[in-house]
């Protein structure tokens, strides 16, 4: 079927694309102007950062060979070739791990507790009072945004070395970000029962207990889970600074050029990740449905 | 005042059997699970040497310290700590920039309206996986062993680590793309790479866009403690002071830190809603 498309006349075809030209060289003006600005930026940056384009590129070679050497064992061999070799020290590090898992564990289960317990002082529709608000607001801000290692350096000083400080340094970065995302849950909760319970005369915290929790508590299962997860990943660095679990060990191999263990160490980190990382989503498939997983 | 009849529980049990005979397995489901997570904290409590006089000793020397935190001052190394954190921007910019350049192509590579065999996909995946299962810092430890201590390790550390985060995320984003746009272009007779270009790309840039700068927001924050194991950065002069107890200096640090990640916050997120327009993406 042959269909002809009708042309406008001359003089109303060059209004319009004339207008069509100026609009789509506005758009390119600001897309090179975006892009000059950003340029300059990343020229400046480069400049910040002493990146050295010659260094990079001489000791490229260095970034492969390293991977090279962290998989041959001392005898010259793959490390593959001789699994018990490589992985000599599983036992020790089998155990550093579980005490990295469980750091994360007993911080999480911490700051889970004390963001619950602070989250409805945060939340605009259940916080008794506005200055409350504003307090734990600040307070949850500070703690999720120092990073969880520069807490572990001052707790380390201040409570010793060791896991413990690990723990309580995971446990107040957990305090606020899980704080932030419960208190979002509660905004989003309906509040119709909140007014059904307060219209029998209940107290605020009957209030809570009894028509807000009600609807979180998979909410914030879930978001602790999910920050489990993430808190293996921290703690698995703790060590760096002295703060307990597998860190230690792989900040000593790294220094001391101990080059296969380098790759054991990595390589049982990377498992463990993967299995809680699967272990969690499973979990929250189980509890929460299919839709959980966000 | 009309009275409600009392509920005929005979008659509710009757009827509703799956509320009022569940099984005893479910009903203890719950309090096992309970039970359980505890035990489990009380072990990590007591193998990770927690004891009350440690916390309470412990506690006594973080007052301490708070108390010798305040005011906050930079004695006179500001213009350094300036330095600092205008390295630390920098390597955040640079890595997350870094990053996103070479995650494009890989994120496609890894999408499942593009390469449609499993067989290519899966190595591709699960090796992102494994980029991400390491965390930054690790990633410093060994650029540090391959350039050298300084702000270069740090930018290497951030790109690779959001390597991985990125061509997962990127790859996601391509799969949400409307296929209809690209099957439009190859109607008017365009090949692969136009269906990626015309039809695919235009949906996925602005979405990719924000990541990118939500990437370099929270890089910002990543890029403040690689200094910790030598990769340059506010975090070297941050690690250095708490070593020296020079708390005055250490708390001014970490005020630098809080305003410079709420001034990055504040444009990043201006720049994102200028990019994305008024469509709300997560």
């Amino acid at each position: 079927m042959a269909v002809s498309v009708p042309l406008l006349s001359g003089e109303q075809l060059a209004v319009l694309s004339d207008a069509y030209h100026k609009a789509v060289a506005r758009k390119r003006l600001h897309l090179v102007l975006a892009t000059a600005v950003f340029l300059a930026a990343l020229v400046a940056a480069a400049f910040g950062a002493e990146v050295n384009l010659r260094t990079f590129f001489t000791h490229f070679g260095n970034f492969v060979s390293y991977f090279d050497r962290i998989l041959t064992l001392e005898s010259g061999a793959r490390v593959w070739t001789d699994i018990a070799e490589w992985l000599w020290g599983w036992h020790k590090w089998l155990w550093m791990l579980g005490e990295t898992i469980l750091i994360s564990y007993v911080g999480t289960l911490f700051g889970a507790v004390l963001a619950f317990a602070l989250n409805f002082f945060a939340a605009e529709n259940t916080s008794p009072a506005r200055w409350l608000r504003f307090t734990v607001r600040r307070f949850l801000e500070f703690a999720r945004t120092v990073p969880g290692i520069v807490f572990a350096l001052i707790f380390v000083i201040a409570f010793g070395l060791g896991p413990m400080a690990g723990v309580l340094a995971i446990a107040i970065h957990s305090t606020g970000a899980l704080g932030k995302l419960f208190s979002e849950i509660v905004e989003n909760a309906d509040m119709k029962p909140v007014e059904g319970v307060r219209s029998t005369g209940a107290s605020w915290i009957s209030c809570m207990r009894f028509a807000v929790l009600p609807q979180v508590t998979a909410g914030y299962a879930s978001y602790a889970l999910l920050r489990f997860e993430i808190n293996v990943r921290e703690a698995s660095v703790m060590g760096f600074v002295g703060a307990g679990g597998i860190g230690q060990e792989l900040v000593v191999a790294v220094r001391k050029f101990y080059y296969s263990d380098v790759s054991a160490i990595l390589l049982m980190i990377i498992l463990t990740v993967f299995v809680i990382d699967m272990g969690t989503g499973w979990m929250r498939g189980r509890l929460f449905g299919k839709d959980a997983r966000a | 005042m009309s009275q409600l009849p009392p509920p005929d529980s005979e008659h509710l049990r009757a009827q509703y059997p799956e509320v009022f005979n569940r099984p005893v397995s479910a009903r203890l489901a719950m309090p096992a699970m309970i039970v359980g997570a505890f035990a489990i904290f009380v072990f990590g409590l007591v193998d990770l040497d927690f004891s009350p006089a440690r916390m309470l000793a412990g506690l006594h020397q973080l007052g301490w310290i708070t108390l010798m935190m305040v005011p906050p001052d930079p004695g006179s190394s500001l213009p350094l700590y300036m330095r600092a954190l205008g390295e630390t921007l920098s390597i955040a910019l640079l890595g997350t920039t870094l990053a996103a350049v070479f995650a494009l192509p890989v994120g496609l590579l890894a999408a499942k309206n593009i390469v449609p065999s499993n067989l290519f996909r899966f190595p591709v995946r699960r090796f992102l996986d494994t980029i991400r299962g390491v965390d930054t810092l690790i990633w410093a430890l060994v650029w540090i062993n391959v350039v050298g201590l300084g702000p270069f390790a740090g930018v290497l550390a951030i790109a690779v680590s959001d390597f991985g985060a990125f061509g997962k995320l990127f790859s996601e984003a391509i799969e949400a793309a409307d296929q209809r746009q690209v099957e439009g272009i190859r109607a008017s007779g365009g090949n692969a790479l136009h269906e990626i270009r015309f039809g695919l790309l235009p949906q996925v840039l602005p979405v990719i866009a924000g990541q990118v700068l939500y990437f370099i927001e929270s890089n910002t924050r990543s890029a403040t403690i690689i200094g910790i194991v030598g990769a340059g950065g506010i975090g070297l002069q941050l690690a250095e002071q708490i070593r020296v107890l020079e708390w005055q200096k250490v708390s001014f640090l970490i005020l630098m830190i809080l305003v410079a990640v709420a001034a990055i916050d504040w444009i990043s997120g201006k720049l994102r809603f200028a990019i994305i327009g008024r469509r709300a993406v997560a």
